[in-house]
C-alpha cells in the first residue's frame, strides 16, 4: 500500500528498513525533517540518536560508531556538508561504510535554503582533501529516495565506503505516494571482522585508522582503493535512458532536475523535435560507457546539459562523451528551477 | 619471590616512540594496568588522538580507532552510543583537547556521554615542534611565543578541568600529576575511579594529566620533572574537581 | 629479597628511575643498547627492596619487580 509522505521522512524510514540504528546530526534547512524524524523513531527500533553540536562533531561521530559496526547515518545541506568533509575523507581512507544526505540548497556561502545541485562537484570529485571518492547518487524522486537509501548500508559495507544520496531542497520537501519495504532483520546482518565492537585483544584486534605514515604503505592503500573505485563502477553503475532511442537531442539531467526534463521532451516531441533524455543515477560513478555510446550514435546531433548551478555535471558528459557532440549547458542558479518550458524555449531558439 | 610489577598485557610488545623521560608513557602504562584490572580485555574500545600520542593505536592491547584532530570525544560518543557495554576511553593531549577540540570535549561532557577522556596536559603541542599551545603557562617559551607567552598578545591558558567541573554532565573529574612515584600511584587511582564510574553509568569522566615534555621544554627529563611539581602545580592544582558520588 | 630486572633494549636512559629509588641504588650505566641508548642499571641488588618505585616512574615499561 503507498503513502503519502515527505521526501525527508520518506529518507529517514527508508534507512531505518534499511538497517539504520544511529543517527548523529546537526539542523541545517532543507534537512531537518530527517533528525526531527530519526530523533523518535530510532528510539522505537533500539537504535540511537545524538544531535551532535555541529556538523564536524557528526562526522566524527559517524566515524565512531560505523568504525564500531553499527549501521549509522547523518544528514545534512550543503554548508554542513562542507564542514564535514575532513572526516569524510578520513572515513573513505578508513574504508568506513556508512550513508550521508545531502539535500542540497543554494551556495556559494551561506547562499539560499532554495533547491540547488551546486554541490556536485563536491560529492562526486572527493569534497576533502587527498584521492577518494564515494558512491554518490541523485535520485529524481521519492520513491527513488526509499529505493536507494533502502540498499545503501548493504552497499556501503559490501565496500566498505560511505554512500551519498544527492539530494536537494525540492526531493526533502516534496510529498509523493510511496511504497516501503519491510524491515530488514538486523541482527541476522554479517559480522565484520574489522570493526572496533570492542572485542579484539592481541593480534586479533582492530584498528580502525587513517593514517599510514611511510609512503609506500600510503601509495598501496591509495592504489587499493582505485581498485575498488574501478570494481564500483563495473558493479554499481545506475542510469535511465528516456525516449533516447531515436532521439536527436538529448538532454541530460540528474535529480529533480531529470524529471523537469522530462516533461520538456515531451513537449519537444510534440513541436516533431526528437527529443530523449539520459539520466545518470549513480553520479559516483558517473555512467560515462552509456554516454560514449549515445555520443557515437550517428541519430544524436547534441546533448544539453541542464542542472540547478553554473555547469558541473557537464564537465563530466563532456570528458564521457568524448566531446564527439556538442555539449550545451542550460542552467538556473540561486535557488531558482527551470521549467519544461524554459527548456523547451531555450532548445527551440537553438535550433 | 612473586612478580610485584610487570608490564601489563593491556599494553602491546610495541616500545612507545616518545622521547626520553616523556611522561606519556607512564600516562599510557596507568590507563592500560586499569583496564586490565577491571577486566575490561575484549570488552573495551581506546580513541588515539592527532598529535604525540597519535600512534597509541600502536600500543594499547584493545580495539582501537584514530581520531582526527580534536574529534576523539565525537568519535568515542559514536562508539559507545552503538555498544554501550564497552568501556571506552579517549586519550588526548592539550592542543587536541583544548584547542581545536574544545567544542568536542565540552560537548561530550554536557552530553554527559559515559566515556573516559584521559587529557595530557604538558602545555606545549609536542608533536609539532613546541608551538604555543591553550595551556602553556603565563611566561612560559614556545616556538610560537619566543619571549614568553605574554597574555597580552597570546592570550591566556585555559583550565580544563575547572570550566568542565560547572557542567552537569560529568560525574568525575580529577587533575593529577606524574612528577614522582606517590603522585603516579594517585594517578592511577584516579583513571582506575574513572573508568570504574563510567562501567557504573554514572556519566562523563575526565582525568587530566599534567605531563613533561623534556624535548620541546629543553630540559633533561628531571628538569622537566621538577618543572610539573613547581610551576604547573601552582597553575593547575591537583585534586577532585567534580565528583557525582560526593554530595556538598 | 627483591628482584629488579630490566628489558635493557626498550630502556632510553632517561633517569627517571634513578630520580625515583629512595634508596638511591639506580645509575644510567656505561652500556649502550641498540638504539644508543646508556641503560639503567641497579648498583646493589641486595639492599633494593622491591618497593617498585623505579617501575613506577619507568615512561617505557622497561623495569619487573619481584619480591
Amino acid at each position: 500500500m503507498k503513502e503519502l509522505m515527505k521526501g525527508n521522512e520518506a529518507i529517514a524510514e527508508a534507512a531505518v528498513r534499511g538497517g539504520c540504528r544511529a543517527f548523529f546530526g546537526y539542523p541545517i534547512t532543507p534537512q531537518n525533517e530527517i533528525p526531527e524524524y530519526m530523533s523518535w523513531r530510532l528510539f522505537e527500533v533500539g537504535g540511537t540518536f545524538v544531535q551532535a553540536e555541529s556538523e564536524v562533531a557528526s562526522i566524527n561521530m559517524i566515524y565512531g560508531a560505523c568504525g564500531a559496526g553499527a549501521r549509522a547515518m547523518t544528514s545534512s545541506s550543503s554548508p554542513g556538508i562542507s564542514l564535514m568533509q575532513e572526516g569524510i575523507s578520513y572515513i573513505c581512507c578508513a574504508e568506513i561504510p556508512c550513508v550521508l544526505v545531502n539535500m542540497v540548497r543554494g551556495g556559494p556561502g551561506l547562499g539560499g535554503i532554495q533547491p540547488a545541485q551546486g554541490d556536485y562537484f563536491q560529492a562526486v570529485k572527493g569534497g576533502g582533501h587527498g584521492d577518494y571518492h564515494m558512491i554518490v547518487f541523485g535520485p529524481q524522486g521519492v520513491q527513488e529516495c526509499v529505493d536507494l537509501m533502502y540498499n545503501a548500508f548493504d552497499l556501503a559495507e559490501k565496500y566498505r565506503i560511505p554512500v551519498m544520496m544527492l539530494g536537494d531542497g525540492m526531493l526533502g520537501q516534496i510529498m509523493e505516494p510511496v511504497e516501503l519495504p519491510p524491515m530488514k532483520d538486523v541482527s541476522q546482518l554479517p559480522k565484520k571482522a574489522w570493526a572496533t565492537d570492542g572485542t579484539g585483544v592481541g593480534k586479533g584486534r582492530r584498528i580502525v585508522n587513517s593514517l599510514l605514515i611511510e609512503p609506500d604503505k600510503l601509495e598501496a592503500h591509495i592504489k587499493h582503493l582505485e581498485e575498488k573505485y574501478a570494481e564500483i563502477a563495473k558493479n554499481e553503475t545506475l542510469y535511465e535512458e528516456y525516449m533516447t532511442d531515436d532521439a536527436e537531442i538529448v538532454l541530460t539531467a540528474y535529480g529533480t532536475v531529470a524529471r523537469i526534463g522530462k516533461s520538456a521532451v515531451h513537449m519537444l516531441r510534440e513541436k516533431g523535435i526528437k527529443a530523449g533524455l539520459l539520466r545518470p543515477i549513480t553520479l559516483y560513478p558517473f555512467p560515462s560507457d552509456v554516454f560514449l555510446k549515445t555520443a557515437q550514435k550517428d541519430s544524436v546531433k547534441k546533448f544539453v546539459c541542464m542542472e540547478l548551478s553554473s555547469g558541473q555535471m557537464i564537465e563530466d558528459v563532456k570528458l564521457a562523451t568524448h566531446m564527439l557532440k556538442p555539449v550545451e549547458f542550460f542552467g538556473r542558479n540561486g535557488g531558482n528551477v527551470m521549467t519544461p518550458e524554459d527548456i523547451v524555449d531555450f532548445i527551440t531558439k537553438e535550433a | 619471590m612473586a612478580v610485584v610489577f610487570e608490564k601489563t598485557k593491556m599494553l602491546t610488545d610495541t616500545p612507545f616512540h616518545y622521547c626520553p623521560g616523556c611522561t606519556h608513557g607512564i600516562a599510557h602504562r596507568l590507563v592500560a594496568e586499569c583496564l586490565e584490572e577491571l577486566g575490561a580485555e575484549g570488552k573495551c574500545v581506546g580513541v588515539a588522538p592527532v598529535g604525540c600520542a597519535v600512534f597509541a593505536y600502536n600500543y594499547f592491547n584493545c580495539d582501537m580507532q584514530e581520531a582526527s584532530h580534536g574529534r576523539a570525544p565525537a568519535v568515542a560518543t559514536g562508539i559507545k552510543r552503538v555498544a554501550p557495554d564497552n568501556l571506552v576511553f579517549a586519550y588526548q593531549g592539550d592542543g587536541d583537547l583544548a584547542s581545536i577540540g574544545m567544542a568536542e570535549i565540552v560537548h561530550a561532557a554536557m552530553r554527559g556521554e559515559k566515556i573516559t577522556v584521559i587529557f595530557i596536559n604538558n602545555t606545549i603541542y609536542g608533536m609539532t615542534g613546541g608551538q604555543m599551545a591553550p595551556t602553556t603557562l603565563i611566561g612560559e617559551k614556545a616556538t610560537t611565543c619566543i619571549y614568553g607567552r605574554d597574555p597580552e598578545k597570546n592570550g591566556n591558558p585555559v583550565k580544563m578541568s575547572e570550566m568542565l567541573a560547572t557542567l552537569t554532565g560529568p560525574a568525575y573529574i580529577e587533575r593529577v600529576a606524574l612528577f614522582d612515584a606517590a603522585h603516579v600511584r594517585a594517578a592511577k587511582k584516579a583513571i582506575k575511579k574513572a573508568f570504574t564510574y563510567q562501567k557504573e553509568n554514572k556519566g562523563f569522566t575526565f582525568i587530566e594529566v599534567l605531563s613533561s615534555c623534556p624535548t620541546n621544554w629543553g630540559m633533561s627529563p628531571e628538569q622537566a620533572l621538577q618543572f610539573v611539581k613547581n610551576e604547573m602545580q601552582n597553575f593547575y592544582p591537583l585534586g577532585v574537581y567534580k565528583d557525582v558520588e560526593v554530595k556538598d | 629479597m627483591a628482584k629488579i630486572t630490566f628489558n635493557n633494549e626498550a630502556c632510553k636512559g632517561c633517569g627517571l628511575c634513578v630520580l625515583a629509588c629512595p634508596k638511591k641504588l639506580l645509575q644510567i650505566s656505561s652500556v649502550s643498547n641498540k638504539n644508543g641508548y646508556f641503560v639503567a642499571e641497579i648498583t646493589d641488588m641486595a639492599a633494593c627492596v622491591g618497593c617498585a618505585s623505579c617501575a613506577m616512574m619507568c615512561p617505557d615499561c622497561v623495569i619487573t619487580v619481584e619480591r
